[in-house]
């Protein structure tokens, strides 16, 4: 499993560069993936979104659909797409430390 | 890749990894990420990405575009391709991730977009239509290319419960299979007479047809009649199987009133059994701006897209409230038509209206 350093620690990530182990999250975790993603500086609208994506995986267990995710935090998908280039799912979810969204994508 | 295939029928057994999720900046689908399981053993094939690109409305090409397409391929990924994929899409087979963007960008300088994947509205494709049929009803290349650039955000980017698929065919004969595969099936028909050329149909019967066993009998209404000299259809009783006109072409042709019917609802087995689309607007007029076509839409998308479960696809969803809640929240109204028979069990349910005077019926 390949390995890269985030906020002075090693992670095992997947080819994807998802985290594997999402207990390990912290926003400095976030803030070293942002780059990857097209993101030059985590604003506090980015948190907001990171931070309902991970509640939401915390209490269910699985990510949110889409639709929620825009009415809950108030960004309509434009905005997420401004915030996050790689969309909600390579984006946001990674961002958050959430496992990859699998199914027929 | 040869390798990789060899090893498979030897041990009867894929090796490709689960999942794969990588993509262009901008857009949530396009790309189908694909790693290998055996990278040490066939490591240039470790990362193997599909890129799914938007084709031309019924694959008409001139070869400067697929010599462009060829050009870019064998710059920036394996020189293999799928023509087309099941959906209708261009499929350029296998690339490594850093390949992408740049791939991305040398596509759309020449004009071409990705197509849809994920939860998303995914390519529309279409018969050959008008270009080189004389029975398509509309124009299905202009509805499939105006739906796609209408739709550009909802292929682009997932939103959906799950995925939804339009395909457009231009009578009932459904050369793209859209009754089957597309999630809102748009077949063209008519609503007047079949054009019948009467010199023409005793040309056939001179020329050795017989119609009497090959037509007449053959017609799943028994709405025609041939008396040796001249051929009757009573066309309030044609359910437009498209049967006649298949076979005397020169003689037989859809009427003049021409449209499509909307069928909704196809899908696979998976979660609740294949379905295939059933009626959901017996006739419309199919012209641009096809005004009529996208409030619909929007309507069952608003719909769908609220109440939706997550990864149930809108066949499942009406099988779920029921076709009379879904007609009745997308403001359609129920017509005999979208039944092939009534129901046979008495578990009706009534909606209540109490009257302001009726205290038997309310608790306060």
């Amino acid at each position: 499993m390949p390995q890269i350093e985030l906020a002075g620690e090693m992670f095992d990530v997947d080819e994807d560069g998802f985290i594997q182990d999402p207990d390990r999250w912290n926003e400095e975790v976030a803030k070293s993936l942002a780059a990857g993603e097209g993101i030059s500086e985590v604003t506090d609208e980015h948190w907001k979104v990171i931070n309902y994506l991970r509640d939401y995986y915390l209490k269910f267990g699985i990510a949110p659909m889409v639709r929620r995710l825009c009415k809950e935090t108030g960004c309509n998908l434009k905005r997420i797409y401004e915030l996050f280039p790689s969309g909600p799912a390579k984006g946001a979810c990674k961002l958050a430390g959430l496992p990859k969204p699998t199914g027929c994508v | 890749m040869l390798g990789v295939l060899e090893l498979s029928y030897r041990e009867k057994i894929g090796h490709w990894k689960h999942g794969g999720i990588v993509g262009v900046f901008g857009y949530g689908g396009g790309v189908i990420g694909r790693y290998s399981d055996v990278p040490e053993k066939f490591p240039d094939i470790a990362h193997f990405h599909t890129l799914r690109i938007n084709m031309p409305a019924s694959w008409f090409y001139t070869t400067e575009a697929l010599r462009g397409l060829c050009d870019i391929w064998e710059r920036h990924g394996s020189g293999l391709t799928n023509m087309h994929g099941s959906t209708g899409d261009i499929i350029f087979l296998g690339t490594s991730t850093p390949e992408l963007e740049p791939t991305f960008a040398e596509l759309t300088n020449m004009g071409f977009d990705l197509g849809g994947s994920g939860s998303v509205l995914r390519t529309p494709s279409c018969c050959v239509g008008p270009a080189r049929c004389e029975w398509a009803c509309y124009d299905t290349l202009k509805l499939t290319y105006d739906i796609t650039m209408h739709y550009q955000d909802e292929l682009h980017r997932p939103m959906f419960p799950y995925k939804f698929k339009f395909k457009m065919a231009g009578c009932p004969n459904d050369c793209v299979a859209s009754i089957a595969r597309a999630d809102l099936s748009i077949i063209g028909t008519w609503r007047d007479k079949i054009q019948i050329n009467h010199d023409a149909v005793r040309e056939y019967a001179k020329k050795g047809k017989d119609i009497q066993s090959d037509v007449i009998n053959n017609c799943p209404s028994k709405c025609m009649k041939w008396d040796g000299k001249t051929l009757h259809i009573e066309d309030s009783e044609c359910n437009h199987c498209m049967h006649c006109i298949n076979v005397m072409p020169k003689a037989l042709r859809p009427g003049k009133d021409r449209g499509a019917c909307l069928l909704i609802g196809a899908k696979a087995p998976i979660m609740e059994g294949a379905l295939l689309s059933s009626v959901l607007v017996p006739f419309i007029k199919m012209e641009p701006p096809y005004t009529e076509l996208y409030e619909l839409v929007d309507k069952i998308w608003e719909l769908w897209g609220e109440e939706g479960k997550n990864r149930e696809r809108v066949g499942e969803y009406i099988q779920r409230i029921g076709l009379g809640n879904f007609l009745e929240m997308i403001e359609v109204e129920p017509i005999p038509e979208m039944v092939a028979h009534p129901r046979e069990n008495p578990y009706i349910f009534f909606e209540e209206y109490f009257e302001d005077d009726d205290e038997e019926g309310t608790d306060e």
